[in-house]
């Protein structure tokens, strides 16, 4: 059973993406992938489930995201 | 004579004669677009005498602003002319947003999430619609002067009132008056002659409005595309208006020749990209635009307060331009109203300056938000905005990212100046500094007997205070309960709905002295 929820989990979903945005202002391609990659290491281990985690990794890897 | 014969005219209304020199009157409002329209028709309907300044002499084309908020309509409902609008209008409630050539929506939403309300979420009209129904209701005011063809071109801001110098088609006199209402726009020549700030942020990004006619048999919704077929990597959008009119918008890209992309054989084969290659269709209006964010510091300036566009201008993805435009009118008239009676201190003034302030910063905020959106700016941003579309289309978790702009919905105040805290434990309802929600009543809606003075809607309420009228659910009618649930309300418990149908205060058990209290606050007194 999947263990990766996917349904709407987050309040304020705009203020969020603004957020993101702000992040990679100004920065170059190299740059935002680094940033990026911090991010995605920092909610890995908030996240704590490795299923969970295994998951979004084979999701966000298929084209378009398909599931 | 017409001035600035490079814009369409949709009715010619012709010179006014000069004004007679030195004249003092208490309110001058200049601009009559729907902002300075709406001013002049409350403040007109409470008596008072104003004169309207508006430079051109006639109403002009182009459809400009077409989204009309519900929130906007049940302002102009409150001043009788609401209806005409929705009768005109193109009701719709529905926006959806497309991705690449999918036929699919990947993200929709409902501008009217709560049912039984008189108005509808949004209307669409041409904005010569608009100030067309508003210009022929201020006419009919005896004590209201449009002064059509008139020209600021010198502006005196004393502590006491302004001075005013103005061109009557190459003729000039002076006007002094105790308040001045600027709603002249966004290159406010009342801004420009005060000195006065106007600060923001530009977007390097081109759009264009391709207003055209055509016979066609898609629903009466906002239909949002990213990245389509007839527009690679960018967007556009498609709205209906009236008379067959349909609003196309293009994103264009930043480099560009703006003249060249206004040109017929440009224009058309987007046109027939999005419509299909058989379409018929002749142009209505077109227009390439650029936008801004930007507000002033502050809208009120001692005898001078700004109003709509002259204030703030946001992007137009939201409609939340012209609609800040009429929440400001609504926000003002009364206050206006109540100081020239001499009912309340000029310090009631300083909370349209706070109230305003906070509706134009969450326009602003939405506005900047969907364009950030829309048009990515940075490599970072980009790959963001293609994930969350791409992911957008199988999974819910990411439709609430995709932004094609946030529509205008009424603003509150949580920490107006005006409002009275709850002492009382609510659950839920109107909190002070809201907008009251409307619901049926026995002959209606709720919104038709709120406004245009105090009110408070009680449930079984023995206290009486001067000058608050009592509207009691048993008298109103609640059909369907929706009164009651709406805004809470148990047996003994009531709101103070101000003018503007905002809720001020509201309690369990309201003593006299309560209810009194909290219309002290609400008319500025603290």
């Amino acid at each position: 059973m999947s263990r990766l929820i996917t349904k709407p989990n987050v309040d304020d979903a705009d203020s969020i993406y603004e957020r993101l945005v702000e992040l990679h202002r100004d920065k170059s391609a190299e740059e935002s992938l680094v940033i990026q990659s911090r991010l995605i290491m920092l909610l890995i281990n908030h996240v704590g489930d490795r299923d969970a985690v295994l998951e979004a990794i084979a999701l966000a890897g298929r084209p378009n995201a398909a599931q | 004579m017409s001035r600035n014969r490079n814009i369409p005219v949709w009715r010619e209304i012709g010179q006014s004669p000069a004004g007679k020199d030195g004249e003092h009157v208490p309110l001058l409002v200049v601009g009559g677009g729907p902002v300075g329209l709406t001013l002049a028709l409350d403040l007109g309907q409470r008596g008072h005498r104003v004169v309207l300044l508006n430079k051109l002499d006639f109403i002009p084309g182009g459809s400009k602003a077409i989204c009309f908020s519900k929130r906007t309509l049940d302002i102009w409902d409150r001043l009788g002319v609401g209806e005409r609008m929705v009768a005109k209008g193109v009701v719709w409630n529905v926006g959806k947003v497309f991705c690449g050539a999918g036929d699919e929506p990947i993200y929709q939403f409902d501008m009217l999430p709560v049912k039984h309300q008189k108005n509808p979420g949004f209307i669409n009209l041409q904005q010569y619609y608009a100030e067309e129904y508003l210009f022929e209701a201020v006419a009919r005011l005896p004590n209201v002067e449009l002064r059509r063809g008139h020209q600021l071109v010198g502006l005196d801001a004393r502590a006491d009132g302004v001075s005013v110098q103005v061109d009557a088609d190459g003729e000039t006199y002076t006007i002094t008056a105790d308040w001045l209402v600027a709603c002249d726009g966004c290159r406010s020549s009342a801004r420009d002659m005060l000195g006065l700030d106007f600060e923001g942020r530009v977007f390097e990004e081109n759009f264009l409005i391709a207003d055209i006619r055509v016979e066609e048999q898609r629903p009466a919704e906002r239909w949002f595309w990213f990245d389509p077929p007839f527009n690679p990597g960018k967007s556009a959008l498609l709205h209906k208006q009236p008379d067959n009119v349909w609003r196309l918008d293009f994103q264009l890209g930043w480099d560009i020749d703006r003249e060249a992309c206004e040109r017929p054989e440009a224009v058309a084969p987007l046109v027939e990209g999005m419509l299909g290659p058989g379409a018929k269709w002749e142009k209505e209006w077109f227009s390439v635009y650029t936008f801004q964010c930007r507000r002033m510091e502050r809208f009120v300036h001692g005898r001078v307060l700004f109003a709509g566009d002259s204030a703030h201008l946001v992007s137009p993805f939201g409609a939340r331009g012209c609609n800040n435009g009429i929440a400001d009118a609504d926000n003002l008239a009364w206050k206006l109203d109540l100081v020239i009676r001499g009912a309340a201190r000029g310090a009631l003034l300083e909370s349209y300056n706070h109230e305003a302030v906070v509706t134009a910063d969450e326009n602003i905020l939405n506005s900047s938000r969907s364009t950030d959106f829309m048009t990515p700016k940075s490599p970072g941003a980009e790959a963001l905005r293609t994930a969350t579309l791409e992911l957008a289309q199988h999974h819910a978790f990411a439709r609430p990212f995709v932004n094609s702009g946030r529509l205008a919905t009424a603003v509150s105040y949580p920490d107006s100046p005006l409002n009275t805290p709850d002492r009382d434990a609510w659950d839920r309802g109107v909190p002070p500094g809201s907008p009251a929600l409307d619901a049926p009543v026995a002959d209606g809606y709720l919104l038709q007997r709120l406004g245009g003075r105090f009110v408070l809607l009680a449930d079984g309420v023995e206290a009486r205070v001067a000058g608050v009228e009592v509207a009691e659910i048993d008298e109103l009618g609640d059909p369907e309960g929706l009164v009651r649930a709406r805004f809470d309300l148990r047996p003994g418990s009531a709101c103070l709905v101000r003018p503007d149908q905002y809720v001020a205060a509201r309690w369990r058990s309201p003593t006299a002295a309560d209810i009194k209290a909290a219309l002290e606050r609400a008319r500025g007194a603290q």
